[in-house]
Formats: C-alpha cells, sequence, structure tokens
C-alpha cells in the first residue's frame, strides 16, 4: 500500500525523469549490439508506468491531478510545478504509446551510432513529457527548449542528404517562436505580484489569475501582444500556414523514428499549448482574434491539401497532408465549442497514430528500395500484398473514412466549424474531398498499375528484391491497426477522459482556474457521491 | 428469437466472412471462398426473412424493431447510438441487398473461378454487404453515413481489383473521389439538420418534420435537403456526379450486378425515401430532384444509344433508371420509387449478370458489334435475358411495366408533378426501349458476327440458376403493386406495395392533393401512351438492327454531329478536366512554386543571408591589426568629440 502511494503520488516526476535515467544507462552499457532491446524494454517500462498513472486518473474532475510542487528558484518564483488533467493525460499517453513503436520501426533504419540515437530518443521523450506537464511557465519553457535539441541531432546526424539545411531551417523557425515567447513569460511573471501579494511567481496557476486588460481593436494592449508572442511560438510549432514551410524539409530529412515523433508529437506541443496557455491566459484576444486562426486554419487545410497533390517524393506528401491536418486542428480549437475543441484534441491523437503510422511504412518501404519518389514505382500492391492492404487501412484512417480514428475528430471539428459559422464548415469541408484525393492518387501511383522501375528492378535482381513486411514490422503496424480501429469504433473510451476538462475549459474560460485534487481527496470524492 | 441477436446475426455473418476470407486472401481455392462468401450472404438472407415475418406479424403502425447495440459518439448535446432499425422501408432493402446479393455470390464462383485473386474478391464482396447493410439499418444519418463511406470504400476496392491495369485503377479512383463531393455535401446536409432539429435520428426527424414547411429556396430545411441531394447524387449516378459510373465497370461484372446496379447505387434514393417527410416540408428541393432526375433519365438514355461495350450500355441504362427513382421521389411518389428500385434491382441484376455470362461465355468479349446471333449457343442466358429486356421496356405486365407506368403517371397526377416530366419520362422509356432493343438484337440476334476463334459457351449451372431465379423475379416482382386501374381486371388483386408502406410513407400536404384530381380515363391513356411509343421504339430498334444494319451506319452519317456527340458522352469527361482538374493542378503547383518556394522560404533566407552577411562584415572588424584598431578608437572618438563640442 505504501509503495502504491509513493509511486502514485510522485508518478509524473517518474515519467518525467525515467526517460533522462535511462539514457544515461544507454549512454554506459557495454554491449553495442543490445542497445535497441534494451531501449525497447525501457520504453515499455515508460509505458507502464504512464498505463499506472492512467489508471489512478479520476477522469471525473477537471482539476489538476498527481501534482508535485517544489521551490526551484525561490527569488523569481520559480518552482518545479507538474501536474497532469484531462487535456494533458492524452498527449502524455500519446508519447508513451507511439514511443515503443518508434524503437521497434527504427530498428533497421538506423544502423550507425546507436547509442546516441536512443540517447537523444530518451531525452526528447523526457522533454515532451515535461512540457505537456510543467505547471510553471520557466520550467515548460525548459522543457520546450529541451525539446529542440535532440531533435536538432536525430536529424542532423541521422537525417538524409540535405540534413544540414533542414535542421538549421528547423531550429531558426522555432527559435524566433521560442524567444518570443521566452519575453511574454518574462512579461507576465512580472505582472504576477498583482495576484500573489506581492511576490513574482512563475506559476501557471498564478497567471491565469492575472486580469490583464484587453481593449478591442487596440492592437498594442497588453493582452494582445502577449496572445501573439505566445500563439506566434506555438504556431511555428504547430505549424500554422504560412509558417510551415520548415516541416516538409525536415520531415523529408529526417530518419523514420524522426519524423513519427516529429508528426506523431512535437507538432501537438504546440497545439495542445493552445489549451493550455493560450486560450485560458488570454480569453478575449483568443475570441477576438478567433476569426484569424480559424481564417488561417482553413487556408492551410485546403493549401495543403493542394499542395501535398504535386509532390513528387511520398515522405514530402505526407509532410503536407500534416500541414492540412494541423490546419484541421486549429479550426477546431477556435472556434471554442466543444465539438470543436474536443474534436481537435481527439485529432491530435488521431494524427499522431494514423501520421506516425504512414511515416512507417514509408520508412518500410523506402529501406527496401532507397527511393521515395513516387514516379518510379508502380505495380507494388502485387509484389506485397500485405504491405499494401496495412498502408490501406493507414491511408482510409488518414482520410477520415468512418469507424477509423480519423473521421471521429474531422466530424466533430466540421460540426463545431459548422456551429461557428456554416461558411466556415463548408470551406473546410473541401479538404474531405482533396484530401481523399491527394492520399488515394499517391496509392495508385505507388501501388497500382503496371509494375514501376522499382517493382520490375526487384524481380528480376535479387538483392533488391521486395519481401513482404517482417514479423518484427508486423508488429510495429499492429499496435496502429488496432488503435485506428479502436478509437473509431469506440471514442467514448478515450475521449471520457478528457471531457470533464474540456467542458471547464469552455465554460471557465473568461476566469479560468484549475483546482488541485489531492490524491487522498479521490476517494473522499467518491464518497460525496 | 431475440432482435439482438437476430440483428447481430445480419450484420455480423458478412463481416465474419470478410475477415475469414480476408485472412486467406492468397488462396485460390474458389471453390472454399465461394462457399464462405455465398453461405455468409445466405445466412443473412434467412435472418433478413425472419425479420420481414416478425414485421408481418406486427400491427401496421408498430412495424419497427429498433436495436441499440452501444453510445458510439457522446459529445456535448451529439449523441449518436450504434443503433439499428428494421421497419418497412429499412426489410425490404435488406431482402434486396441479402437476396440478389446470395445469387450473385453464386453466380461469382462461375464467373470467378479462373481468377487467382478469388479470396480477396469474395472477402470485399461480403465486407461490400456488410456496409451495404450498415448503411441500410442505420437509424440516424450518422450510422448511414458509416455504411455510406463504407460501400464507397469496397466500390473503390473492386471497381480497381484488376488494380494492374492502371485504367482501372484509376476508375476505382475517380469513383471514390467524385463520391467524395457528394459526401462532403452529405455531412453538411447533416449539420444543417443537427443545428436546425438538434437531432439526426431518423426516427425524431420524420417526427418533427410535419412542424415546418420550407417553402422558400434559402430556409434551413431547403438548404438541408439540397445538400443530401447532392451526397445522393453522387452515390446515385445523377447529373452532374455520374461520371463514374460507367468507369466503374471496370470492375468484375458481378460487382456492376450487385454493387452498380441492384444495391450502392440506389442508396441515395433510398436515403430520401427514409427522409421523406423532411423532403415534402421542402418543394423547392423536390421540384430540383424530379427535374435533375427527369434530364438525368432521358441525357444517360442518349448516351446509351451508341455504346458498343455491352457493360457500359447496362451503366448508362442504370443511371438513366436512378434518374425514373429520383423523378418519382421527387414528385412525391416515394412508394413507386422503392418499387422501381426493387425491379430494377432484380432486371438489372439480371441482365448485368447475363452479360456477365455473355462475356465468360465470348472469353471475355465485350464488344456488342462482335456478337451476334448468340441466342443459339447461350439459350439459358439468352432467354432470362429477354425476361429482364421486356421488363425494362415496360412491356405490359412485367415487373418494370408497374413501377415505371406508376412513376410516369405519378410525374402527371401528383400536385408536385407536371406534364414535362411526363413527357421525359416517356422520352426517355422510347428511348429506353430503343437501346436495349439494340442491345438485345446486336448480341442475341440476328447474324453472327463472332471471330472465328471464339467459341461461344452456355455457362455452368452455378451462373444459370441465379439468372433463372432473377429471370421469374424480374417478370412477375411487379404483381406486388398494381394499381388500381389495372387490377380491377386482373381480379382485384390487392397493391400490397401501398399497403405494406403506407405507415411510413407521408402523403402530400392535403391542401396540395385537394386541387389534383385525375380521372381513370386520364391513367389509362398516359398508360397506352407511353406503352405504345416505347413498344413501337423497340420495334424499330429490332427491324434496324436485325433486318437493315445498314440503316444505322446511315443515321450515323447523317447525323454525324449528334452521334459524335453522344459517342464522346457530351464531352463531360473532357470538360471536367478541362475545366476543373488540370486547372487545379496547376493552381497547386503556382501556389507552392510561388508561395511556398519563393515567397516564405526566400524571407527566411534574406532573414538568414542577412544576419549572415552582418556577421561577415562585423568579422572584418575584427581583425586583430593594431593600426586599424588605433584608426577606429580615434575614428570614434572623432565622432563622440564633435557630437559633445558642436551641441
Amino acid at each position: 500500500m505504501i509503495d502504491n502511494n509513493l509511486i502514485g503520488s510522485s508518478v509524473l516526476s517518474v515519467l518525467i525523469f525515467l526517460p533522462l535515467i535511462f539514457a544515461a544507462v544507454i549512454l554506459l552499457w557495454p554491449q553495442k549490439n543490445t542497445v535497441r532491446e534494451l531501449a525497447f524494454g525501457f520504453s515499455i517500462i515508460q509505458l507502464a508506468v504512464s498505463l499506472f498513472m492512467l489508471k489512478d486518473f479520476n477522469s471525473a474532475t477537471a482539476a489538476l491531478q498527481f501534482v508535485e510542487k517544489f521551490s526551484w528558484i525561490e527569488r523569481f518564483g520559480i518552482s518545479y510545478f507538474v501536474g497532469v488533467d484531462g487535456i494533458s493525460v492524452m498527449l502524455v499517453m500519446l508519447t508513451t504509446v507511439l514511443m515503443p513503436i518508434m524503437i521497434l520501426g527504427s530498428w533497421k533504419s538506423i544502423d550507425q551510432k546507436l547509442k546516441g540515437f536512443h540517447v537523444a530518443l530518451f531525452v526528447l521523450q523526457s522533454a515532451m513529457l515535461g512540457s505537456f506537464l510543467a505547471l510553471d511557465a520557466v520550467l515548460f519553457y525548459v522543457f520546450w527548449e529541451l525539446s529542440l535539441i535532440p531533435m536538432y541531432f536525430i536529424i542532423g546526424i541521422w537525417g538524409g542528404s540535405r540534413k544540414i539545411y533542414a535542421t538549421v531551417k528547423f531550429f531558426i523557425f522555432t527559435m524566433t517562436g521560442s524567444v518570443l515567447m521566452l519575453l511574454a513569460i518574462i512579461f507576465m511573471m512580472r505582472l504576477t505580484p498583482e495576484v500573489t501579494g506581492g511576490a513574482i511567481s512563475a506559476s501557471l496557476l498564478d497567471f491565469y489569475k492575472l486580469k490583464i486588460p484587453f481593449i478591442g481593436n487596440d492592437f498594442f494592449t497588453p493582452q494582445t501582444l502577449l496572445f501573439f508572442a505566445f500563439a506566434g511560438a506555438f504556431a511555428i510549432k504547430v505549424p500554422l500556414f504560412p509558417l510551415h514551410t520548415w516541416l516538409p524539409d525536415a520531415h523529408v530529412e529526417a530518419p523514420t523514428p524522426g519524423s513519427v515523433v516529429l508528426a506523431g508529437v512535437m507538432l501537438k506541443m504546440g497545439t495542445y499549448c493552445y489549451l493550455r496557455w493560450v486560450i485560458p491566459l488570454f480569453p478575449e484576444a483568443s475570441s477576438h482574434f478567433a476569426w484569424l486562426f480559424i481564417s488561417l486554419g482553413v487556408i492551410g487545410i485546403i493549401y495543403g491539401a493542394l499542395v501535398a497533390m504535386i509532390q513528387p517524393d511520398v515522405k514530402k506528401l505526407v509532410a503536407y497532408s500534416s500541414v492540412s491536418h494541423m490546419g484541421y486542428i486549429i479550426l477546431g480549437l477556435f472556434v471554442l465549442n466543444v465539438y470543436g475543441v474536443n474534436g481537435a484534441l481527439y485529432q491530435m491523437l488521431n494524427h499522431g497514430v494514423s501520421t506516425g503510422g504512414l511515416f512507417l511504412l514509408i520508412g518500410m518501404i523506402y529501406e527496401r528500395t532507397h527511393s521515395r519518389e513516387i514516379s518510379k514505382y508502380g505495380g507494388l500492391a502485387s509484389a506485397m500484398p500485405i504491405f499494401t492492404i496495412v498502408f490501406l487501412i493507414v491511408t482510409m484512417s488518414s482520410i477520415a473514412v468512418p469507424l477509423t480514428n480519423g473521421f471521429i475528430g474531422e466530424f466533430l471539428i466540421l460540426l463545431g466549424a459548422y456551429n461557428y459559422s456554416p461558411l466556415v464548415a463548408a470551406c473546410a469541408v473541401i479538404g474531405v474531398v482533396l484530401g481523399a484525393a491527394y492520399m488515394l492518387w499517391m496509392v495508385k501511383k505507388v501501388f497500382f498499375g503496371p509494375a514501376g522501375e522499382i517493382v520490375t528492378q526487384s524481380l528480376h535482381d535479387p538483392e533488391h528484391a521486395l519481401h513482404d513486411l517482417s514479423l518484427r514490422e508486423f508488429s510495429v503496424m499492429a499496435p496502429i491497426l488496432i488503435l485506428i480501429l479502436w478509437m473509431g469504433l469506440f471514442p467514448n473510451t478515450i475521449m471520457n477522459y478528457s471531457k470533464a476538462s474540456v467542458d471547464y475549459l469552455l465554460a471557465n474560460r473568461q476566469n479560468y482556474s484549475l483546482s488541485i485534487l489531492q490524491d487522498s481527496s479521490k476517494d473522499t470524492l467518491e464518497e460525496a457521491k | 428469437m431475440n432482435h439482438e441477436i437476430l440483428i447481430a446475426i445480419l450484420l455480423l455473418s458478412p463481416l465474419l466472412g470478410f475477415i475469414i476470407n480476408g485472412l486467406r486472401f492468397k488462396s485460390k481455392n474458389y471453390i472454399l471462398a465461394g462457399t464462405i462468401g455465398t453461405s455468409a450472404i445466405f445466412v443473412s438472407f434467412v435472418t433478413a426473412i425472419l425479420l420481414f415475418l416478425e414485421l408481418v406479424g406486427m400491427p401496421a403502425d408498430q412495424r419497427t424493431i429498433t436495436v441499440n447495440y452501444f453510445n458510439w459518439i457522446n459529445v456535448g448535446s451529439f449523441n449518436i447510438n450504434a443503433g439499428f432499425v428494421v421497419d418497412q422501408i429499412s426489410s425490404i432493402m435488406l431482402l434486396i441487398i441479402t437476396g440478389v446479393g446470395t445469387l450473385i455470390h453464386l453466380f461469382s464462383i462461375g464467373y470467378m473461378h479462373h481468377d487467382k485473386g478469388v479470396t480477396k474478391y469474395f472477402s470485399y464482396l461480403n465486407f461490400f454487404v456488410f456496409n451495404m447493410l450498415i448503411l441500410v439499418l442505420g437509424d440516424s444519418l450518422l450510422t448511414m453515413f458509416v455504411g455510406w463511406e463504407g460501400v464507397g470504400l469496397c466500390s473503390y476496392l473492386l471497381i480497381g481489383f484488376w488494380f494492374s491495369d492502371a485504367a482501372k485503377a484509376a476508375a476505382g479512383m475517380k469513383a471514390f473521389i467524385t463520391n467524395r463531393i457528394g459526401d462532403a455535401a452529405f455531412l453538411l446536409g447533416l449539420f444543417v439538420l443537427f443545428m436546425t432539429f438538434g437531432t439526426i435520428n431518423f426516427h425524431e426527424l420524420n417526427a418533427l418534420a410535419p412542424t415546418v414547411t420550407d417553402a422558400s429556396w434559402s430556409g434551413a430545411v431547403t438548404l438541408a435537403t439540397i445538400l443530401l441531394f447532392i451526397g445522393a447524387s453522387g452515390k446515385s449516378a445523377q447529373i452532374p456526379l455520374y461520371v463514374w459510373l460507367p468507369d466503374a465497370m471496370a470492375g468484375p461484372t458481378p460487382v456492376s450486378a450487385l454493387i452498380h446496379a441492384a444495391t450502392m447505387v440506389t442508396a441515395g434514393v433510398y436515403m430520401i425515401i427514409r427522409l421523406n417527410p423532411i423532403f415534402i416540408a421542402a418543394p423547392n428541393t423536390m421540384m430540383v430532384i424530379a427535374i435533375i432526375g427527369a434530364a438525368t433519365a432521358v441525357m444517360a438514355a442518349t448516351i446509351g444509344l451508341v455504346q458498343n461495350d455491352i457493360k457500359k450500355v447496362l451503366a448508362y441504362s442504370t443511371v438513366s433508371q436512378l434518374g425514373y427513382m429520383f423523378l418519382a421521389v421527387g414528385v412525391g411518389a416515394f412508394g413507386a420509387g422503392m418499387m422501381h428500385l426493387m425491379t430494377h434491382a432484380f432486371f438489372k441484376a439480371l441482365m448485368f449478370l447475363g452479360a456477365g455470362s455473355v462475356i465468360h461465355g465470348m472469353h471475355e468479349e465485350q464488344d456488342i458489334r462482335k456478337m451476334g446471333g448468340l441466342r443459339k449457343y447461350l439459350p439459358i442466358t439468352h432467354f432470362t435475358f429477354v425476361l429482364g429486356w421486356l421488363a425494362i421496356i415496360g412491356f405490359p405486365l412485367f415487373s418494370g411495366f408497374f413501377s415505371k407506368d406508376e412513376i410516369l403517371w405519378k410525374a402527371f397526377s401528383s400536385p408536385r408533378g407536371h406534364i414535362g416530366l411526363w413527357i421525359a419520362g416517356v422520352i426517355g422509356a422510347m428511348l429506353t426501349a430503343f437501346y436495349m432493343t439494340r442491345l438485345m438484337a446486336l448480341t442475341f440476334w440476328g447474324k453472327s458476327r463472332i471471330d472465328k476463334n471464339v467459341h461461344p459457351h452456355e455457362s455452368p449451372w452455378i451462373m444459370t440458376v441465379p439468372l433463372i431465379i432473377l429471370g421469374i423475379l424480374a417478370a412477375i416482382s411487379g404483381f406486388v403493386g398494381v394499381p388500381h386501374v389495372v387490377a380491377e381486371y386482373l381480379g382485384h388483386i390487392p397493391n400490397f406495395w401501398e399497403q405494406w408502406l403506407e405507415p411510413v410513407i407521408s402523403s402530400l400536404p392535403a391542401a396540395e392533393l385537394n386541387h389534383a384530381a385525375h380521372s381513370v380515363s386520364d391513367e389509362w391513356l398516359l398508360m397506352g401512351t407511353s406503352v405504345f411509343l416505347a413498344l413501337s421504339s423497340a420495334t424499330v430498334a429490332f427491324i434496324i438492327y436485325t433486318k437493315k444494319s445498314a440503316v444505322a451506319d446511315q443515321l450515323a452519317t447523317t447525323m454525324k454531329p449528334a452521334h459524335d456527340l453522344l459517342v464522346n458522352k457530351y464531352y463531360v469527361d473532357e470538360i471536367y478536366f478541362g475545366g476543373i482538374i488540370n486547372p487545379l493542378i496547376n493552381l497547386s503547383k503556382n501556389i507552392w512554386f510561388y508561395i511556398d518556394v519563393n515567397f516564405i522560404d526566400k524571407i527566411t533566407h534574406i532573414v538568414t543571408d542577412f544576419t549572415q552577411d552582418t556577421g561577415r562584415f562585423v568579422k572584418t572588424l575584427q581583425n586583430g591589426n593594431m593600426q586599424q584598431y588605433a584608426m577606429y578608437i580615434s575614428l570614434g572618438l572623432v565622432v563622440v568629440l564633435s557630437f559633445v563640442l558642436m551641441r
């Protein structure tokens, strides 16, 4: 019992720091040839810890749970302050679920500097979990920035031919946003004495109490400026049109696991922060400038889809499809109604699962053929039937066919958009058609038709023979397929975790504050019922 | 038996067939695959009969079986269950889908036995039936939409079944994307209804419908029904979204029979009948539906006149017949539309399977110019095909006669009908009689034009038995709904069809009905006219194509512009490519080039170049040359001093 409580109360710290310990162990591990197995085992342990946390998670309340708070830099009111609620719990689970899949998926594609790669991966996981769980602005900023470094190395060391260009572009874009955000955080910390009675604080809960004045259309008012500093930083991460151009380059150059983690989790750091930071901190500005973000979201949906249609490289196509999908999420968030926000949160998970799945599949085929050029393919379905079926299922999820996860998210977002304005929904729905167009076009060119250059070559040259999915590769995809169908059939089992938090956020946007659920109070809460 | 279990068996049996055959998809054992696939659907057929009998046993106004399996989506006030309903409308559909479905699965065993993907084929076909059943049984627009997109997916997979042929894969893609345009509109229509009525459950919507009437063009109900109709026109191949259906003939022929004739393509009609009280509340939408339906019926029939591929003729015929169904529902004759849906399912499935038998017997030849005289070689196929032909041209007492003439009569007599619609319908009927007779003549009658190397043969029993059963149905199924005027001379057969559907089909508002009183003699007159014209047209075609084939060529040359227009299908595909698809691709290339590459990235590069250049310049200042440093210091001093002193 005691053990249980001990872990239960500090489970979030375990989640954040365990990966760092794993990274250290990997670094010191004497055997090079078992690093993969070790890392995979660690990621499973991490997944188990997160499931343990989920088991005790109380989904009936919007309050913060498993909260830990220790003073860190007392003079500036900065503390180590973490907690989880219904919104962040979804993204924590996304991170821990994708990690073992990613490691298993990179089994073959990463064959040099194995240790370094897995160290980077675990540091990245720690940083991402930290950004989802941090409730202190400075702590959050540290994790946010920390996540850039391993990603920088993953692309820069294990990446493709133009990796340096891609990493520098990635870094410059995101750093620009980060600087804006840092300024905004410092500015807000200077305001906190108003609400704490004299002391500076970096606590998000104190930030929530601030009533930053908002004056209509005047751009140079504190709330508007702060709103754009935060929203801008996150928009680069998402990425929102027109700040998206770093993404296709980063994806094309990144190794498979890099693309998976980038699309699967890192982009969601941006969208998640709208729910955690922007919308509750700047309620008036969020409503007032919602039209801008909705417009950019809708433009992104259509723009991303159109540009995806003409890409000659499969990975670039999927990268632009991400721009389109992330546009849906931004649209859902800023319509600020129950359908849109729930749909957007769900779509964050969906995009992680299905786009992650697509990148894994593209990686598998790249390992065989060393080509991603669509025009060189054709007729792959005859050579690799099982691979084709799996790819088709993930494609269906990506284009939101009912009974896959993608449909639930996209449908709710569109319903929310209609609720906001029928015109917006009518524009966004074009993406439904274009999405099917570019994905099926690609599927047709790669898998169907007569055998292309690559497939023909594989028939004559045993060295380039195209083997169908191996058992390992199938095990990588199996959880993704299960998630796609499960999340499409039984969305309630997942949405129930976040409903209370989303409802609370929407109902109390104007004076948002999060209470803290004590561990013991869980029992009393149940008794009170 | 418990309703929940019964409906679960109905739905899960095809799903199970899909999974079993799907897991062993590489097997070439066509007997095993076919047995699994066919029995899966047959089990569903038996449960469908049981459910139908349950309904028959209930009082007429309570014939509804509803089941709820679980709560699917629950967000805000949007609450959707995995709920299914069997009532008068869906039970008929169930019987058609599983009954015709079983026959077509059986036929497929013979037709596909040489194909190396036969197990995959049956797997897809079972999955199609599963989705079609979801579509039909869903108790809300969203559960229907699940099946709606699901059948689209199966259609995509089955059209592109022989995917190594790029054109066939492209046809599948075209079908999916064209359908997606309709689906997008369907979703918007769903949103409008949800925002207007607060529900998308069929039962609740239909109960609320009498409280609204939307005579305007911009009201919510009109908007919603127009959007839903766009969705229907995608799935049911109406103008302007019909273009995918003729291409869909790239799939195996039994697929064309099941999906692209008997079941999936009727989904749009079914959806409108399902929501008939809502559509009645929007008279403007109904007018649009009737006009589009009539226009499609005529337009597709004209293209059918000049097609030389046996399946293409039947495809355009399907588009045309679907147009009749929309004409029916557009004038408020939902029962007649539903009846034509059923009779068409029988006679068109029959003719597609017959075409399959011909193609099979002719060793994959589909060009009717290379046939002729097949009557001798394929007697059973020929005989059953004749039954289908008599049904579709509306030969008296055959099934199509009752359903089509009911539609034509309602197009004229309904308060929402119009003499123009009737005329269009009759022209369509004449064209139908012409191209179908032409098809019969070129394929089965007249002189043989068959290549010497081809030795046509009749198909095995596994293919002819379904033909015979469908032939019987095509001949006699019309007797379930004999109009009153005809029934008087046939020993007063009751109109079972009307009685069965009566509780679930709303009638038009009473105020409208009072205006429209038509006499029995009118009905006889119109019926006589249309039958006479259709039969004359058939006779002309018969003479031209069996006796005087030179006349056909002469006609083609004298009316060359018109003939070219029809052969090129009014250039609609070309217009879509030239006017929409190619410009869209060019647009995509341009926005990518000008916005991504040359604008956003340019700015990034300018900023980074500026930073680098500045750095490079500043670097030169710090070169370690002491004399230069001394010069900078003195220059700086001069500047500072001059500022201080000059002030």
